[in-house]
């Protein structure tokens, strides 16, 4: 079943690339916090500053909020492929098989040792 | 006075028993009621016959005769001993002892092992 | 608004909040956690983070400094946007060690060092002191407003508003002694204060909003008007000046604001001690920061009208209540009050409670016991010590700030203390940092970094700041206050790592420093226990910790867990791991750490042990992970049938013991009446010999009749057929029954006896008559075999639910040397009679039909271990299983 384990590697590779936007994110952020107060600070520093930081602000709440949604949602997703896998593979071989493999899935997305 | 019997035996109501029927035969006979000491006691008293109870609470009739046939005093290891046991009882503790006498009994046959061991 | 009116809204305000405490508790007592654990209470708790400093100051702030005061919530915006993979792994570590506090953190972190947690408590103390003195001077303000406002108020003096501080000072250390004291649990969670704390976050919230779109579309002409208002504003030359962001003070600013929501001790203990998981991070990932951007949205509007429409001197600290009062809001400035008033007052209690717990862990609790070593006196109540050094704590915390305000009265110096505390716990930053990513971080790098920070922080910051010592002298432009923060900050990160690369950690520090940089479970590695023999003293100090409910489920749990019955779980590494990470989160690592170590007496941790155990968690992780939910099932499963064997083993034995134990109880009665009836038959017998030969037999008897009686009892009730006749009954009635009934065993000890009477009013639905049968026969025996000098009988009676069903417990306790553990598994076991010369009578069956009874009545008795002497725990469903009943009326 060459199509399964592909179905599972898609899934978490969708997982760790937004695991790694998460890790740029607050980079991202402060940047645009700080830069901005270096390079002019009196062009952020009255109305215009009132502008750019309060939809700067409006926009990392929205990204955090879309970002952990998009991450739920994959690491869902790679759950789910990983126990169709098991299913998959578990089908000719008997039931005995799907168990360790569930057991798997759960640990590689509940303690998700590659997302730290 | 030297003591003729010892009897280690903690049920109080058998001991008066067998102390009131070897009294009237004219042994003098002591008592121990418990199974811890009881080696202790035999040493200190050095009686000429030992009544030995199997089921004795902290130390047992049979631990007791082990304790005295291994003494290092060869006339105190030798020291008769009649124990007294339930039917179904006899075990090989039963087989060390000199006699073996089983509850319930006739009074009439205590007498007679008695009199016959220190005869 | 009349003095008195706003004083009765703010005592109602204040009952409301006792209320939801108080009902919050309850449900949480209940269980019913589903929405108290809800991650928008979490979120609204987090929001404790906004103080009185915050919600009357950011107006000040921003009206005297323009956009800086965005700094205070934009660093934890920043924070924030790490959610996902950092503060969630940071909840994680901490849950998984069960940390109390952020002190209580690095001292896990750094080898369970008390004291490092001791100095980060220091800190926190000195830095929260005048925190608190903001608060207390805040509410105090804004009274005066009101007072002030009243012209009708002769009765309103100097002493009455001098007073405020300290009556609010006084409730607000009441709340947090009621609601944060009121156990010692576990995992050191407050549902009542989180909710009244979520509920004021509320009242924050809408206050601002409604003064927020008031001035915007009431006073101002909305937000394009705000705009030009803003922008004219700052054409102001005093503004051009004031109002210019500066790098250094913004970056600074950032930075400590960042690090404060990390540290600060009411934040840590928010965001990390009550946190239930980490899973709610992900909704207060982006929830948290939306609630400061609601909250400062529309503080520059506020604060632009506030100069327009108010005179010059009135002052910009106050602008949101004098706003709304000077334009004949008087509602309006109510509910802006009662913000403020919500901001400062959640603030004191969850600020209290982290300084407390604290204060009391890692100063109060230490000493103690490091008193006591040499006084060895295992009985004592640790539990209440705890809990009462809590409530000293809490006090002490309350009234240091109290005293403060009233020796700070009306000097300005009170303004700066927020950010003063903020740099003070940003001090602890770089060692929780370095102590999460770093393995190499150590406790001597801890030790430099944090000392240094301390010492740089004092001399050039807090001690100016009081008005002792100037500002640092800086060349150039750069800011005195920015640069005293980065050299702090600097010379402390500096500091902790360059003692770490150079210092060598002791093994205990190195297995944490694993355990948190990698976030796997730690191991108590292989510190062997000998033998069994000290789970018993384990669980009695569990007992003074947490109570004797509490321990005993406990170890009953862990024991299951391990396929033993019982209480007495065996003292495997990770059972000895697992209890002291849960007595930590009761009194901190380091003193569970060092009683574990004291009551168990566990070897010393050598390197090459360390050395495997690391090697092997960090090279057979996963595999071992994968292996462990099966193996650990194996163990459980084969421990269970090792248990079953033994037990069939033993029965079989026992079943031949059993025919050769009744044959010789009934043979001891008949040599005595068949020795003795032939004596009688002696003619030459004195009347008085032969009267006592002639009780002797009727005693025996006797005593062969209640063997039979005893061994036809066992055998119906074994049989499953015994009768039963359910009624109600009192069981404080039964208990005066047993004991009197008992007082007939060895009348001649006197017993005293402890009981609580008013918990023993309980309807009971049973067979009374049974049931008293074996309270008469547990009493007997502590009377027959209670073998201390002055007796003492306890009884106890508790209603506990259960699982969903409600059972009566009765523990019958006494002071004697109780029962070894070899024999607690014998007693119930029929003519399991203990080996002693006190046997007096019984034929060793009492027990055993005891237990029988109480699974025909659907309950249980058992042997409490650990309770200093021999207990007995008897339990009892609210009434007798269904099958009990049926099963009595057809046999009938």
């Amino acid at each position: 079943m060459p199509d399964k384990p592909l179905f599972l590697e898609r899934a978490s590779f969708h997982r760790r690339r937004l695991g790694d936007a998460a890790r740029v994110l607050p980079v991202l952020s402060s940047a645009l916090v700080l830069v901005p107060v270096w390079w002019a600070p009196a062009l952020v520093s009255f109305a215009g500053g009132v502008l750019w930081f309060f939809l700067l602000w409006a926009g990392l709440i929205l990204a955090v909020w879309a970002l952990h949604r998009a991450l739920l949602r994959a690491e869902a997703a790679t759950m789910r492929a990983s126990e169709a896998v098991a299913a998959g593979q578990s089908r000719p071989e008997g039931k005995a098989q799907a168990r360790p493999a569930q057991g798997d899935a759960r640990q590689n997305t509940g303690g998700s040792p590659d997302a730290l | 006075m030297a003591m003729d019997i010892l009897m280690i035996e903690d049920e109080p109501n058998i001991a008066e028993a067998v102390r009131f029927i070897l009294t009237r035969e004219g042994w003098q006979i002591g008592l121990h009621d418990d199974g811890a000491g009881g080696i202790e006691a035999i040493t200190q008293q050095r009686p000429r016959l030992v009544i030995l109870d199997l089921m004795l609470p902290n130390r047992s009739g049979a631990e007791i005769l082990g304790d005295l046939r291994a003494a290092d005093d060869p006339d105190l290891a030798a020291t008769p001993v009649l124990m007294l046991t339930a039917r179904g009882e006899t075990t090989e503790a039963g087989q060390k002892a000199d006699a073996v006498l089983a509850k319930p009994f006739a009074n009439d046959e205590l007498r007679a092992i008695v009199r016959q061991m220190l005869g | 608004m009349p003095f008195e009116t706003l004083l009765a809204i703010c005592l109602a305000y204040v009952v409301l909040m006792f209320v939801v405490a108080f009902a919050a508790d309850r449900a949480a007592a209940r269980g019913h956690v589903r929405w108290l654990d809800h991650p928008l209470v979490y979120t609204l708790s987090l929001s404790v983070y906004c103080s009185a400093w915050t919600f009357y100051g950011a107006v000040g702030y921003a009206s005297r400094s323009g956009l800086e005061f965005l700094t205070i919530y934009l660093g934890p915006t920043l924070v924030f946007t790490c959610a996902w993979w950092g503060l969630r792994r940071l909840v994680r570590v901490a849950r998984m060690h069960h940390v109390t506090s952020v002190a209580d953190l690095v001292s896990a972190r750094f080898g369970k060092s008390n004291r490092l947690a001791a100095l980060v408590t220091l800190i926190a103390v000195i830095a929260s002191t005048p925190y608190i003195a903001l608060q207390l001077k805040s509410v105090s303000l804004s009274f005066e407003v009101f007072a002030t406002d009243t012209p009708e108020a002769p009765i309103i003096n100097g002493a009455t508003l001098g007073g405020t501080a300290g009556w609010v000072a006084a409730g607000l250390a009441l709340f947090t002694i009621l609601f944060g004291t009121r156990n010692l649990a576990a995992d050191e969670r407050h549902h009542g204060v989180v909710t009244a704390i979520a509920l004021e976050a509320v009242v924050k919230l809408l206050a601002f909003l409604a003064l927020g779109v008031f001035v915007v579309w009431g006073l101002a002409d909305g937000p394009a008007d705000i705009m030009a208002r803003i922008a004219r504003a700052a054409e102001a030359p005093e503004n051009a000046e004031g109002w210019l962001l500066r790098a250094d003070r913004w970056t600074a600013l950032n930075m400590v604001a960042a690090a404060a929501i990390l540290t600060l001790p009411r934040m840590f203990q928010v965001m990390v001690v009550e946190a239930a998981d980490e899973e709610r991070l992900t909704v207060a990932g982006w929830a948290f920061p939306a609630y400061l951007f609601a909250m400062s949205l529309f503080v520059m509007p506020i604060a632009v009208m506030g100069r327009e429409l108010l005179p010059a001197e009135a002052n910009p600290d106050l602008y949101v209540l004098t706003l709304p009062a000077t334009q004949g809001q008087d509602m309006l400035a109510m509910l802006v009050f009662l913000g403020g008033f919500s901001a400062a007052t959640s603030m004191v209690v969850v600020c209290a409670i982290a300084v407390a717990t604290m204060v009391s862990n890692h100063w109060l609790v230490p000493l103690w016991l490091a008193m006591r070593k040499t006084t060895e006196g295992e009985a004592t109540d640790l539990r209440g010590f705890v809990l009462n050094a809590r409530r000293l704590a809490i006090l002490a915390v309350v009234a240091a700030g109290w005293v403060y305000h009233q020796a700070s009265e009306g000097s300005a110096a009170l303004a700066a203390m927020g950010l003063v505390a903020f740099v003070g716990m940003a001090q602890v930053l770089p060692a929780m940092i370095g102590g999460l990513l770093w393995r190499g971080a150590n406790r001597k790098g801890a030790y430099a970094g944090i000392g240094t920070g301390f010492v740089l922080w004092m001399a050039l910051i807090f001690l100016p700041s009081v008005g002792m010592g100037g500002d640092l002298p800086v060349p150039g432009v750069m800011d005195p206050w920015a640069a005293a923060v980065f050299l702090s900050l600097s010379a402390n990160t500096l500091a902790f790592i360059a003692v770490s690369i150079f210092g060598f950690p002791d093994p205990v520090e190195r297995l944490q420093g694993l355990s948190f940089v990698s976030a796997v479970e730690p191991i108590r590695h292989s510190r062997m226990m000998r033998s069994d023999d000290r789970a018993e003293p384990l669980l009695a100090m569990a007992r003074r910790v947490w109570g004797p409910e509490e321990a005993l489920r406990y170890f009953q749990a862990e024991a299951r867990a391990q396929g033993k019955s019982g209480y007495l779980p065996d003292l495997t590494p990770r059972f000895l791991t697992r209890l002291e990470r849960r007595l930590g989160g009761s009194i901190g690592s380091a003193t569970a750490h060092a009683m574990i170590d004291r009551v168990a007496g566990g070897v010393a941790l050598t390197v090459s042990d360390l050395l495997q155990v690391a090697d092997e968690a960090q090279r057979a992780k996963e595999e071992t992970q994968r292996l462990e939910s099966a193996r650990a099932e194996l163990a459980v499963t084969a421990r269970q049938l090792r248990e079953a064997n033994d037990k069939l083993t033993a029965l079989s034995v026992q079943k031949d013991a059993f025919l050769s134990q009744i044959s010789h109880e009934l043979r001891t009665p008949m040599t005595s009446v068949r020795a003795f009836s032939e004596i009688l038959k002696d003619p030459s017998l004195t009347p008085e010999e032969r009267a006592r030969f002639a009780g002797i037999i009727h005693d025996e008897a006797g005593r062969l009749t209640r063997l039979l009686d005893d061994l036809l009892d066992l055998s119906v009730l074994e049989s499953g057929r015994a009768q039963l006749s359910i009624s109600v009954a009192n069981l404080h009635d039964l208990i005066n029954r047993a004991l009197s009934a008992a007082s007939a065993t060895r009348p001649e000890r006197s017993f005293l006896i402890d009981r609580d009477m008013s918990s023993e009013h309980l309807g009971i639905i049973t067979d009374a008559d049974r049931l008293l049968q074996v309270l008469i026969n547990v009493i007997s025996n502590a009377r027959k075999y209670c073998d201390s000098a002055r007796p003492l009988l306890i009884v106890r009676v508790q209603n506990l639910e259960a699982d969903g069903t409600i059972i009566d417990i009765i523990d019958i306790i006494d002071n004697g040397s109780g029962i070894d553990s070899a024999r607690q598994s014998l007693i119930f076991e029929k003519f399991a009679r203990l080996n002693d010369p006190a046997r007096a009578g019984g034929a060793g069956l009492g027990l055993a039909i005891c237990r029988e009874i109480m699974a025909a009545l659907g309950g249980d008795i058992s042997y409490l271990p650990g309770q200093g002497g021999a207990a007995f725990r008897i339990t009892l469903p609210k009434r007798p299983p269904v099958g009990v009943a049926a099963s009595g009326s057809s046999a009938a």
